[in-house]
């Protein structure tokens, strides 16, 4: 019997549930420094001057840095964003948002150093500011002058006129995707410290261990020997600890400077300024096609807000192009996009990255076609979906996508939602003059995962004591590749789960790998962990045909004992450890693998959201969540049901609540969780998940990315509802979030009218 | 200035500044890092503890305050290698993912059915409101709570 598809429960809990994990600020580092960094409070400005001297003599103080004192090159976001837009560690002269650093200081303790940041006297002189990427497209104001223009990349795209040319009917809108803060629970942490061979060592809270390894390797011209990067336990990233920042690049120079270890910890507040936020594009989308629901034109341009510093933000239009015309068999589809900088804190991945402002643009151009030619949206979208023998099937920017039944998606979530009662009910309301609006809002999505089709290592080893250990090059942090990977591991080795412990997180221990992000683990790190179980079972077999002077092809492996012996006579046989204890001293029972993925795969699904408006005083209240997420084969039904929930939630947040705000002068107004709203858990309800699974051809464990579909699928659901909720009014289109007092403004006016 | 107080079980008595946080006492002088710090406006609940049996998010408390109290953090909560029920039920619901809203989330939850021991879901939801989670989308912490207030060693006990 399998062990895979069983809701087996987490290795990794009885650690987190008994003692806690243990995170970045919870080592001991001894001998470490702590270090503050003084962060600009002006948005864009000259500095004029810079003092540290009554810094430098406050109590514990060791060191403190300045731009002007750091020889490090600027880090570059990389082409096609010019390196003149590149980052220094610390500002040199000038600073562009609220919150970049500008001097870093070095204390004995860690509470002395808050009060000798403070001592730093930072003279800004003001220049003005561009917080709005419709502003600054415009070019009026610089951030790099030398640059000549505020656009840091463009895809340029067609714009051809003529593609609606034979719509009966073409509706146009401006569409705000707005910004968001990540949030992981866990704010960034991270730690550094040279041995004295010159060799390297930080400890960071980040979701790509290599990556950060490869990054100091250029930064301070080091081979990768001479580095070592360890990620203890991460309490969440969501993309937005992909990369390393400045603030973690920089330890290391200042390790060296103090010639001893430093440690850094950001504050909550801090975070919000300076940890990378997500989403953050304006989007202009046509879409036109017949009065009988046909869509046969579709246009999006996207301006991508880049944030001071391009960084992975600046690139997330091209993974929003790669899916531009979601579900649909649209004949005519551009896109275009150009990605700016702005005077705010830089744009980074964000759960879904690039793909749920794709859907997002999509789903909202199906519900104003719909509306314009009064069809039901739920209906306009069966008429354009692409049909399911259809795949593989190339969309219309080029993106060939796998296989799916994007109608069988939908049906399943109208059917589970019980969608014919809720429009009834909705139309009873509305006749009834009822203070609670009901809106439902309905959205199908595909998306990509491990978008540039990448491979994994993983390497699997049975040690003379029976047990087995697996090693990965994704980064878990959360997820539960423990169990995950020593459920595949078992299914070939037949070793229980609870024998197989996984390696991960630390460079030395872990020749390469990708790290997790972009949905990609599973499809190629528990491949790769698929592939070299299957390969040691072959290399055991060999071992168990000598001890038992058999042919291997003769040879089988009892999975429930975990032994292996000549088919017919289990009488006499092997076992996993006295072949690991045989083969210790020619090498062990040892394989690795770099698993190949034939290229990304497109998990799809459907979302029905169901919402109640206040007419009186617009408060928005999600009362059902209906998700139907199909990412092919499930490894484990609990793991993926968690990753769809998280998604669900920060989705539905995006809708409804979260925003990151500036002022116009480039002054953050929602800098720490109290004036941030980040959601809790009043304000969801539990969900309603369907399964639907459809393996894809792309590798041999069937499976798909799952841990964006929630998020991708949900944010438009939950837009739509609200605005669905409000469609008798005569409202066709309100941006996120609904907060209350944008809901009330459009009663407001739909009143008036 | 000197505070005593019981932790976890054991009597312990260290001289601390007046300003001191209950959450820098258990984490830095305590050593207990299980409580977790998740922001600075006391907003999301990582550090919550018990202080007398009742939940406290221990970024709002002074040391000096929890002299003479009993504080309960996650590494004193199992009843040696038995979990507590509600630590159970988070494993057995999957109430959690990078685990670092778990510790509080779970003495919150604890505090929650000490009060209201046979809780309606939306009485979950409001009584973890001032605990955040990122991972969860709080779906298996409710089901978790739920299930651990029908647990028949009952959850809300202990501690």
């Amino acid at each position: 019997m399998s062990i895979l598809g069983n809701r087996v429960l987490r290795v990794e809990d009885p650690k987190f549930l008994t003692t806690g994990g243990v995170y970045g600020d919870d080592l001991p580092f001894e001998g470490a420094a702590w270090v503050t960094f003084v962060r600009s409070t002006a948005a864009h400005a000259r500095i004029a001057e810079l003092d540290t001297t009554a810094a430098a003599s406050m109590p514990g103080v060791v060191a403190v840095c300045t731009g002007e004192d750091l020889d490090l090159a600027e880090i570059p976001a990389g082409a096609p964003v010019p390196d003149a837009l590149a980052r220094p560690a610390l500002a040199r002269g000038t600073v562009r948002f609220v919150g970049e650093m500008v001097a870093a200081v070095l204390t004995e303790r860690r509470e002395q150093g808050e009060d000798a940041a403070e001592a730093v006297f930072v003279d800004y002189e003001p220049l003005p500011a561009v917080v709005d990427p419709e502003e600054a497209v415009r070019g009026e104001t610089l951030l790099f002058p030398g640059h000549g223009t505020n656009v840091a990349l463009s895809i340029d795209g067609p714009a051809d006129e003529s593609i609606f040319a034979d719509c009966e009917v073409i509706v146009t809108r401006r569409l705000v995707n707005q910004r968001l803060a990540p949030c992981p629970l866990e704010v960034r942490t991270a730690a550094a410290s040279w041995a004295d061979d010159g060799r390297l060592t930080l400890s960071a809270s980040n979701q790509h261990p290599h990556g950060a390894r490869d990054a100091l390797c250029a930064l301070y011209h080091l081979d990768p020997g001479q580095v070592r990067v360890v990620v203890p336990d991460v309490g969440g990233g969501f993309g937005a600890k992909i990369g390393l920042y400045p603030e973690e690049l920089v330890l290391p120079w200042l390790a060296r400077r103090a010639g001893r270890p430093v440690r850094w910890t950001e504050s909550r507040s801090e975070s919000m300024l300076s940890l990378g936020h997500g989403r953050g594009q304006c989007q202009q989308v046509k879409i036109g096609g017949r009065r009988d629901g046909t869509v046969l034109a579709y246009r999006l341009e996207v301006l991508q807000d880049a944030g001071a510093y391009p960084s992975i933000g600046a690139f997330l239009p091209f993974l929003t192009k790669l899916m531009t015309s979601g579900t649909y068999r649209i004949p005519r589809v551009e896109f275009s996009a150009r990605a700016v900088v702005t005077n705010t804190n830089p744009i980074v991945a964000y759960r879904g990255a690039g793909r749920p402002e794709a859907t997002a643009a999509i789903e909202r151009a199906m519900d104003l076609f719909a509306a314009e030619i009064g069809v039901d949206p739920a209906e306009v979208r069966r008429r354009n979906l692409v049909p399911a023998d259809e795949f593989p099937y190339t969309n219309g920017t080029g993106t060939v996508y796998d296989c799916g039944d994007y109608a069988r998606a939908l049906d399943l979530a109208l059917e589970a939602s019980g969608y014919q009662d809720l429009r009834s009910e909705q139309a009873r309301r509305r006749a009834a003059g009822d203070r609670r609006l009901l809106g439902v809002g309905v959205s199908t999505y595909v998306e990509v995962t491990n978008s540039d089709g990448g491979g994994e290592l993983a390497a699997v080893e049975v040690l003379p004591s029976g047990r087995a250990k697996v090693y990965t090059g994704t980064s878990p942090h959360g997820q539960g590749h423990a169990t995950a990977w020593a459920m595949i591991a078992s299914e070939q080795l037949g070793i229980p789960v609870e024998d197989i412990e996984l390696v991960a997180n630390d460079t030395d221990l872990v020749a390469s790998g990708g790290g997790t992000m972009g949905s990609r683990s599973l499809q190629t790190g528990g491949l790769a962990v698929h592939e070299a179980a299957v390969d040691l079972v072959e290399q055991a077999r060999k071992l168990a045909a000598e001890a038992l002077e058999a042919s291997p092809a003769d040879v089988v492996l009892d999975k429930l004992a975990g032994r292996f012996h000549v088919a017919g006579t289990p009488s006499v046989s092997r076992s996993w450890r006295e072949l690991a204890t045989e083969a210790a001293a020619t090498g062990g029972l040892r394989t690795e693998r770099s698993s190949s993925p034939p290229g990304p795969t497109f998990p799809f699904g459907a979302h029905v959201a169901v919402v109640e408006v206040d007419a009186e005083t617009g408060a928005v209240r999600l009362e059902r969540m209906v998700a139907v997420d199909d990412a092919g084969t499930i490894v484990n039904p609990l793991l993926a049901e968690g990753q769809r929930h998280g998604g669900l939630a920060q989705g539905a947040a995006q809708a409804l609540l979260e925003e990151f705000r500036y002022d116009p002068d480039g002054n953050p107004v929602t800098a720490n969780l109290a004036d941030y709203p980040m959601i809790s858990a009043t304000e969801l309800p539990s969900f309603e998940l369907v399964p639907m699974v459809t393996p894809t051809p792309r590798n041999a464990l069937g499976a798909k990315g799952i841990g964006e579909s929630g998020t991708i699928g949900s944010t438009p659901a939950v837009q739509s509802a609200v605005v669905d909720a409000l469609a008798h009014l005569g409202v066709r289109h309100l941006d996120m979030p609904a907060a209350p007092e944008r809901v009330w403004r459009a009663l407001e006016e739909a009143a008036d009218r | 200035m000197e505070v005593s107080m019981t932790v976890n079980g054991s009597p312990r008595t260290d001289s601390v500044e007046p300003r001191l946080l209950l959450v820098h006492y258990l984490r830095d002088v305590a050593g207990l890092t299980g409580t977790n710090i998740g922001c600075d406006t006391s907003s999301c609940g990582a550090c919550t503890v018990l202080v007398d049996g009742e939940s406290v998010k221990s970024c709002t408390m002074l040391a000096a305050q929890a002299d003479g109290a009993e504080v309960t953090t996650i590494e004193g909560l199992a009843d040696g290698d038995r979990m507590h029920p509600m630590q159970e039920a988070f494993r057995e619901h999957h109430g959690l993912q990078c685990g670092y809203c778990t510790p509080g989330m779970v003495l919150a939850a604890v505090s929650l059915l000490k009060e209201v021991p046979d809780p309606t879901e939306a009485q979950v939801r409001e009584g973890l409101e001032g605990n955040l989670c990122r991972c969860t989308g709080y779906h298996n912490i409710v089901q978790a709570v739920l299930a651990a207030a029908k647990a028949p060693a009952g959850a809300g006990a202990g501690s």
